[in-house]
């Protein structure tokens, strides 16, 4: 019996939400004793398929090649997942809850006509889950009655696995066809040498303080210091202060970085849902009465403009 | 074209929710009930491709007991042509709610059904996804931007890298995100011309679809609870502080 680990990548390099996702496929290996194959789907993906099958823990690497699956639209690649489902002893389908796992695994569910598990944040046995609801102000912890079990996980709940030590045998898989119903058009995807917000040890992010995306270049800096990546309220996004990925909270990216700096970040229940596990967090905001100050470890009501700035220089 | 708009009752987005002492669930008790924000961002963008011309009909539907009526009135006032209550006393798990709809798909024929991405209550991400399977269409999920050309929808996503643009055959589903439009207020005269209009009703025994529940809520408890702050005055202060935390 087998868990079958979605591997997100973009045809190049495996994404490090991936490496969470193996995690999380490793603790319910470990529970109930299957192995691990993980699905390489893409188009000229072989040395994705050839770094996965070095990482430990893998089984077997499933690697699906073709333009129909290039671009990972869920109409193509759902198929491909229900048929090595049903061709294989598979009882747990897993992947991170990034936006392909979201995409793709609900589609997988309903056509296996099971139900899914979103955001797992906890695997406490072989069939008992934890997930946060309303915005991670409750957890609830459900079981379920299906045999194939589909999760998705919160990468940040999860360590990030190595990805050596491992042997595994590589299967390719028949080419599968184009269903015809969708198309990729274009793509505009930032380019960053900064760290993933979702596996940063540190994130400063940055509100409608701000007041521009201009302004965001002092985050920026001393997010350089720090090594850190650079995360933004829903406020910001809205405003067109800066783009959509650097968006945290419910409805965006969840981060639980060693260091959270938010900056003149009100603090709404939504954008808390992405942050209140980071380890230690910051706020600075000139309104002493902004709710942010209440989940703060340290809480600074001052300018940013002055503070962040001073901060950085402090820094040395 | 027609266009399918499925919303959902929920609890206000601004009401801090407090977990049950018997952890049995979230107290929903006298506590404000509205429709869910992305669900009503997908109504807002079926009522704009209304009113450019684009779309002919605009059918809501809700799932679960009666009192999601209240919300589908509210979408009558906003500007949807008709609405089905399908009625069953439980609130359903999202593949029970896709088999719901999908039964509605089968009858209704839409072009288009518009969904939001996800309920703030369940947090699934999952309802839009399924009903696709079900019915066999595609999907554009996390919409940021819609447009029809011909026979075919482009949706622009918001994905964790930034923006995917695709463009999928008609029949389509999409599912909402939050910049794909602002919505409108409801007017207090449309809400009373609205209690007029009648709603359509059908049960899930009706529907013939199976409702039990796949996923048993073992408990529902409160997440880790962070110990309060300290104010700190001066940066070097903090920096000192952040040092001895071991975060620098």
């Amino acid at each position: 019996m087998s868990i079958l680990l979605i591997v997100e990548h973009n045809n190049q390099v495996i994404k490090t939400s991936t490496t969470h996702a193996l995690s999380a496929a490793k603790i319910l290996s470990e529970k109930t004793g299957d192995d691990i194959i993980a699905l390489v789907s893409g188009e000229n993906c072989a040395s994705v398929a050839n770094a996965v099958a070095n990482t430990e823990n893998i089984e077997k690497v499933f690697h699906a090649d073709c333009s129909a699956l290039a671009h990972h639209l869920p109409e193509n690649v759902a198929p491909l997942i229900t048929n090595i489902v049903t061709d294989n002893d598979i009882r747990y389908i897993l992947a991170a809850s990034s936006t392909m796992g979201k995409n793709v695994l609900p589609r997988v569910a309903a056509s296996l006509d099971v139900a899914q598990i979103s955001d797992v944040t906890e695997i406490v046995d072989t069939n008992t889950f934890v997930r946060p609801i309303y915005a991670g102000n409750a957890l609830e912890t459900v079981t379920s009655a299906d045999l194939i079990k589909v999760l998705t996980v919160r990468a940040s709940s999860f360590e990030a696995a190595p990805l050596n030590g491992g042997s595994a045998v590589i299967e390719k898989q028949p080419d599968v066809s184009d269903q015809g119903i969708s198309r990729f058009i274009s793509e505009d995807l930032v380019q960053s040498d900064r760290p993933e917000l979702t596996s940063a040890k540190v994130v400063i992010s940055g509100g409608r303080g701000l007041k521009s995306g201009e302004n965001f270049k002092i985050l920026e800096s001393l997010a350089d210091k720090l090594g850190g990546a650079v995360g933004a309220s829903r406020a910001a996004v809205d405003a067109g202060y800066v783009s959509n990925d650097m968006q945290v909270g419910q409805t965006g990216k969840i981060v639980s970085p060693d260091l959270y700096i938010a900056a003149g970040i009100s603090g709404a229940i939504q954008h808390l849902a992405g942050m209140k596990d980071s380890k230690i967090i910051v706020a600075i905001n000139i309104d002493p009465e902004a709710p942010i100050f209440n989940i703060a470890d340290y809480g600074l009501v001052a300018d940013l403009f002055e503070a962040v700035p001073e901060l950085e220089s402090t820094l040395g | 074209m027609k266009i399918i708009v499925p919303v959902k009752r929920v609890v206000d987005a601004y009401v801090k929710v407090h977990v049950k002492a018997d952890e049995s669930g979230v107290e929903t008790d006298n506590v404000k009930m509205v429709i869910n924000p992305f669900c009503e961002i997908a109504l807002e963008e079926a009522i704009r491709l209304k009113e450019a011309g684009v779309a002919s009909e605009i059918l809501a539907i809700s799932v679960g007991p009666s009192n999601c009526q209240e919300q589908l009135r509210t979408c009558l006032a906003l500007g949807a042509d008709r609405a089905l209550h399908i009625e069953n006393e439980n609130t359903l798990q999202p593949l029970a709610i896709a088999k719901a709809l999908y039964e509605v798909v089968k009858r209704e024929t839409p072009s288009l059904v518009i969904l939001g991405k996800q309920s703030i209550d369940g947090d699934n991400n999952q309802t839009g996804q399924m009903l696709a399977a079900l019915s066999g269409m595609p999907q554009g999920t996390f919409a940021s931007k819609v447009s029809i050309e011909g026979q075919e929808v482009h949706v622009t996503r918001e994905i964790d890298g930034g923006l995917q643009k695709v463009a999928l055959t008609l029949p389509a589903l999409i599912t909402a995100d939050l910049r794909l439009n602002e919505p409108r207020y409801v007017s207090l005269p449309n809400m009373m011309k609205a209690k007029r209009k009648p709603i359509e009703s059908l049960t899930t025994e009706e529907l013939g679809i199976d409702t039990s529940p796949r996923l048993t809520t073992v408990k529902v408890s409160n997440p880790p609870e962070r110990e309060a702050g300290e104010i700190i005055n001066t940066i070097p202060e903090l920096v000192e502080k952040l040092n001895a935390a071991g975060v620098l």
